[in-house]
């Protein structure tokens, strides 16, 4: 690790206003993703920006017909919500599912939906609920936001406040995990709404992505076997040591239909 | 007399006390006055011609001592490191052996191969400099397989090595087994390929090097498995330090598995350069160092042929093996793949006639060594696979065949074709045992259960020996070892009774000092907590191998147990002055010198007393004071075995196998901690079943990058791929060890690779699948699948 200064903002314009002055500035949350590449010497920011003492970034509130979860708020408290258990299972569980307990305690959702790994689980659910994610200057939807492998729409020096995510009527996530590291290898969220089913599959290649011909036939019939049939193209999917492009493709399908499964469940 | 606990008793573990409660003393926990960091520069190709390095940034940068590099080394006229077996071909040539640097000169051979080492006040400052050394390289292609490094053509790792074939092996009778093939029934054949393994100790290795010039001594420091070896190989051979000048200390070290048993370039460069700076200097490897410079292993390509009579007997079996040696021959490389593999080939069976050919290959790898198993691990995998193989091409069931031919337990010693001499075993009652402890006859229902929810359920069976208790050192020697395998004890009890134990054996997770202390107080009846047991400082042991190959309580122990009767002995003497009587008469129980047929006695306590307090003692013939020693040399080595079933479940729409069931029955011999015992058995269960399921050190061909290089990509097994497993002995009790143990370190892992890939195949069988290869990952498993087209299970 290379030495750097270190800030900690009690406020969000301090915090975008420390971002832009300092060139070769970052944002630290839980740390699960960016520490590692500095322990590596992979990146060498002159200054981190610790958004763990800005005020309202954690916690999850309930809007009704959407909820609200706070940027700073970690994977295990999403897990393990009452509330995001009861309206949104499926998203509960996508929580559960991310590494092991200390990155879930360590790790957050705006941490996550900011680095958009191509293999996180994140921002399946977040496509696939069709989620708006509130920065300190505006608002994106989940559609226009990840722009591909570690690409975002966010500009320099904005900062994620929190996600709103749309209540469904009900949602599903199937995860098969990747051997060794047990990011998703290939991840599946659907969610039906009362105008249509979404289906966001992340894990298989530069970023994630929806999948148009399963979101129709699930929109005729919620059913898993309404999908079986429907493979997705392999083009551009990623091949690696753990999965050659066409078992990856082929997962997509039967991760589809357990996620339909779940959400059925 | 206390609290004896002895052989047979499992009390927890004494060394448990301080690794839980955060007090163990490992290398990195040390801190010497005025220590500096080291690091250490790596090349991150795989195989280049080395221009020149421009040290003149990196010697500027802050904080900065030195930078030494390979001309450093040839300067001083270093020796290279040095490899502990020589082995020879056919016709009695020596193996190739080319110079293995501590700082590659010339050229570099694998990525992680080390180039420079700088040294700095601060680790931050030593990173910071290596970043800033300009190293010009000159990049060839690579060869990491060893099918592409012996084709012609291939990239070249040596001048005087042609084909990269360091020695073309060979073992067995080539023309009684091509006799033997003319006559069968049946000829089973099986290609295969033993996948490439990064051991992975939780505690990476670390090294501290310290000069005393009043002194004119060294100390290392080091994460070692065998510190008296890396004294002599690196003292004797590589650095020119006399040995009474060298100490070396191996702490705790958290975990080994054959990865800290090699001597390593980083202890000869840190303890050279520790004298060079005047300053005691730290060197810490990071996981991902360790991903590219702990030695690997296994890494086969193997072409097996079994032949049979048209009953199902064994006739003669044929092994032609591939054997990646990586860029450059380790502390045992070469012995691995041929020593401690051939011999093995016979297994549990009478085949009368073995022929067995291994070339070892240089790839540009990282050099490959012992592995927990070593050698065993691959020639039980290839016998115990072609025995299902042929089973099931000849429709004998997979069990009968093996009892076909079982050697009966009547039937020992046995001896081999293929050198090895087996004391004794029970391979047949281990089986039996396990198939009742598998409910391998209720197997059925299982299976159709699975059926039910989509899945296809398989039985596996590995019914195996290996030879462990390295070793007869007369034996090792004709096969090509440079050094002897005994081991030394000493025991010295204080002048109040307390005993403390010095062994040349290495406790890095074993439970040593639990187990040898159960001997002391067994033998002695001394209380548990009154034994101490010292390891791993060559200035308090005596001398000693280390421990690998599991051997510390076979041959150790056994010194332990040669030594501890010598004090007996001796006791037996200053209890007949004492007690006025003959010295046949003393006998000696339970803590007590006693004349026998009286209640005349002294306590051992009493006898130590005054063996250190002589005032009414047998000066004239007997020496003052109770310590004793003895070196145990082995006359065979012990061979443990047993039978392991496993029971897995294939999830036909991911390809995803999961272990659902583990059975092993294993013949250890006499058991001295029971829970110890199924410890060890467990953890090398657990380490064959992540070879046959989950870790594959992949490089890719061409770059000789390693792709698998962290745990991101390299899989290791964890507590949720795993069932409760049923582990249980059925021993029988070694002939020549003084106290019948035979060993049980490695049996886990070499038992369970061929158990749990036969399993799978098992599960498989209905669909034409005959072999899949390690590790059976779903990717893999879904191809099979898919080229076997089945007819896609339950949507
Ligand atoms: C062992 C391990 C296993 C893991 N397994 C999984 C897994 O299975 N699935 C999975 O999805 N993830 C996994 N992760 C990643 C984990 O979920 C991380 O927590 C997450 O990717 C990043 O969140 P963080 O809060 O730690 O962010 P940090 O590491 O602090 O930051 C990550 C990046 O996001 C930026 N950033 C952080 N917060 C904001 C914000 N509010 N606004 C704008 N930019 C911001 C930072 O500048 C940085 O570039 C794993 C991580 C580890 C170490």
């Amino acid at each position: 690790m290379k030495p750097f200064a270190y800030h900690q903002p009690a406020q969000i314009p301090e915090a975008a206003k420390l971002l832009t002055s300092i060139e070769d500035s970052k944002l630290v949350a839980g740390g699960m993703t960016l520490i590692p590449t500095l322990k590596q010497r992979l990146a060498s920011p002159v200054a981190l920006v610790d958004l763990s003492k800005l005020g309202g970034l954690k916690g999850i509130t309930d809007d009704g017909a959407t909820i609200t979860i706070g940027a700073m708020t970690p994977h295990a408290v999403v897990a393990a919500s009452k509330l995001v258990q009861t309206k949104i299972p499926g998203l509960a569980a996508l929580a559960s599912m991310i590494g092991d307990p200390a990155v879930r305690s360590r790790g957050t959702i705006g941490g996550s939906v900011a680095n958009n790994d191509p293999a996180a689980d994140y921002p399946a659910g977040v496509l696939g609920l069709g989620a708006t994610i509130v920065t300190s200057t505006r608002e994106i939807a989940a559609d226009k936001f990840f722009l591909g492998l570690f690409e975002t729409a966010l500009e320099p020096g904005e900062i994620i406040t929190a996600i709103r995510f749309p209540v469904p009527l009900r949602a599903g996530y199937a995860k098969f995990k990747a051997p060794a590291s047990r990011y998703a290898l290939v991840g599946v969220f659907v969610a039906k709404f009362v105008d249509g089913v979404r289906v966001a599959v992340t894990g298989v290649g530069p970023g994630v992505f929806r999948v148009p011909p399963m979101e129709a036939a699930l929109s005729e019939n919620f059913d898993p076997s309404a999908i079986a049939a429907i493979k997705i193209d392999t083009d551009g999917l990623t091949s690696d040591i753990h999965a050659e492009a066409d078992y990856r493709a082929h997962l997509v399908t039967v991760m589809a239909k357990r996620a339909v499964d779940a959400a059925l469940s | 007399m206390g609290n004896v606990i002895g052989i047979g008793a499992s009390p927890k573990r004494k060394e448990d006390q301080r690794f839980l409660t955060g007090r163990g003393n490992y290398v990195s926990d040390i801190k010497r006055p005025g220590m500096t960091a080291g690091v250490f520069v790596r090349s991150p190709h795989g195989h280049a011609i080395l221009r020149g390095i421009d040290k003149s940034a990196a010697l500027a940068s802050s904080g900065v001592i030195a930078v030494l590099t390979g001309d450093d080394v040839a300067d001083d006229g270093l020796g290279s490191l040095p490899c502990g077996w020589g082995i020879t071909d056919a016709k009695g040539v020596p193996m190739k052996e080319p110079p293995f640097p501590m700082l590659a000169q010339d050229k570099v051979r694998f990525v992680g191969d080390m180039v420079a080492f700088v040294i700095a006040e601060t680790p931050e400052q030593a990173n910071a400099a290596a970043e800033l050394l300009k190293i010009d390289y000159e990049v060839l292609p690579s060869v990491v397989g060893v099918l592409e490094a012996v084709r012609p053509g291939a990239p070249q790792l040596f001048d005087d090595v042609p084909n990269n074939i360091c020695c073309d092996w060979e073992l067995g009778d080539k023309a009684a087994v091509e006799a033997a093939f003319r006559k069968a029934a049946h000829v089973a054949k099986l290609s295969l390929v033993n996948n490439r393994l990064i051991g992975n100790p939780m505690e990476p290795r670390a090294a501290i090097a310290e000069y005393e010039p009043g002194t004119d001594r060294f100390t290392l420091w080091t994460t070692s498995q065998f510190p008296h070896v890396v004294r002599f190989l690196m003292g004797a051979l590589v650095l020119n330090i006399p040995q009474h000048k060298l100490r070396v200390v191996a702490p705790d070290v958290g975990g080994g598995f054959g990865v800290k048993q090699f001597h390593y370039g980083e202890e000869a460069v840190i303890t050279w350069a520790a004298k060079r700076v005047m300053r005691p200097i730290k060197w810490v490897a990071s996981r991902s160092e360790g991903y590219v410079s702990d030695r690997h292993g296994r890494d086969h390509v193997t072409e097996a042929e079994l032949a049979l009579d048209e009953t199902g007997k064994f006739l003669a079996f044929r092994v032609n093996t591939l054997a990646n040696m990586g860029g450059y021959l380790s502390t045992f490389g070469p012995n691995i793949p041929t020593n401690l593999y051939g011999p093995l080939l016979g297994g549990v069976y009478t085949t009368p006639a073995i022929y067995c050919n291994v070339k070892v290959v240089f790839t540009n790898t990282v050099p490959v060594d012992a592995y927990r198993g070593a050698g065993r691990p691959e020639a039980t995998f290839v016998l115990e696979r072609i025995v299902d193989v042929a089973a099931s091409e000849m429709g004998i069931d997979r069990v009968e065949i093996r009892r076909r031919n079982m050697i009966p337990k009547e039937a020992y010693p046995y001896q081999t074709p293929v050198l090895v001499q087996y004391d004794s075993g029970d391979p047949m009652g281990c089986l039996d045992g396990a198939l009742v402890a598998a409910d391998v006859k209720n197997f059925g229902i299982r299976k159709s259960e699975s059926a039910r929810k989509g899945k296809f359920r398989g039985l596996g069976y590995s019914t195996y020996v290996e030879a462990c208790g390295l070793a007869p050192s007369r034996f090792a020697g004709r096969l090509g070892a440079r050094g002897g395998l005994y081991e030394s004890a000493t025991v010295r009890v204080h002048p109040t009774g307390q005993v403390t134990v010095m062994i040349g054996t290495h406790n890095h997770g074993q439970g040593h000092e639990t187990t040898f202390a159960q001997i002391v107080s067994d033998k002695l009846g001394v209380s548990f907590e009154n034994v101490d047991i010292v390891f791993g400082d060559t200035d308090r042991v005596q001398f000693g191998m280390g421990t690998y190959g599991s051997r510390s309580l076979v041959v150790g122990g056994a010194a332990l147990s040669k030594a501890t009767d010598k004090v007996i002995a001796k006791g037996k003497k200053i209890a007949s002055h004492l007690l006025e009587a003959a010295e046949a008469d003393i006998q000696f129980e339970a803590g007590k010198f006693s004349v026998a047929g009286t209640d005349r006695a002294k306590t051992f306590e009493e006898i130590a007393g005054a063996a250190y307090v002589p005032h009414n003692y047998p000066l004239e013939v007997l020496e003052p004071g109770l310590e004793e020693q003895a070196y145990y040399d082995p006359v065979n080595f012990t061979y443990p075995g047993g039978c392991h079933i496993a029971e897995v479940e294939v999830d036909p729409e991911t390809g995803t196998v999961t272990l659902v069931n583990y059975t092993a029955v294993d013949d250890v011999g006499t058991v001295i901690n029971p829970m110890i015992v199924e410890g060890q058995l467990h953890g090398g269960i657990v380490q064959g079943v992540g070879q046959a399921l989950f870790e594959n050190a992949v490089y890719d061909e061409g770059s000789g990058q390693l792709l698998s290089g962290s745990l991101m990509d390299y899989c290791m097994p964890r507590a949720d791929h795993l069932p409760m497993m049923k582990v249980a002995t059925h021993s029988t009790l070694c002939t020549h060890t003084p106290m019948g143990v035979k060993g049980c370190g490695e049996v886990g892992t070499i038992g369970s690779p061929a158990a749990v890939i036969n399993a799978v195949v098992d599960a498989l069988s209905h669909l034409g699948v005959t072999h899949v290869d390690m590790p059976a990952t779903p990717n893999r498993i879904w191809r099979l699948l898919q080229n076997a087209s089945l007819p896609v299970a339950a949507e």
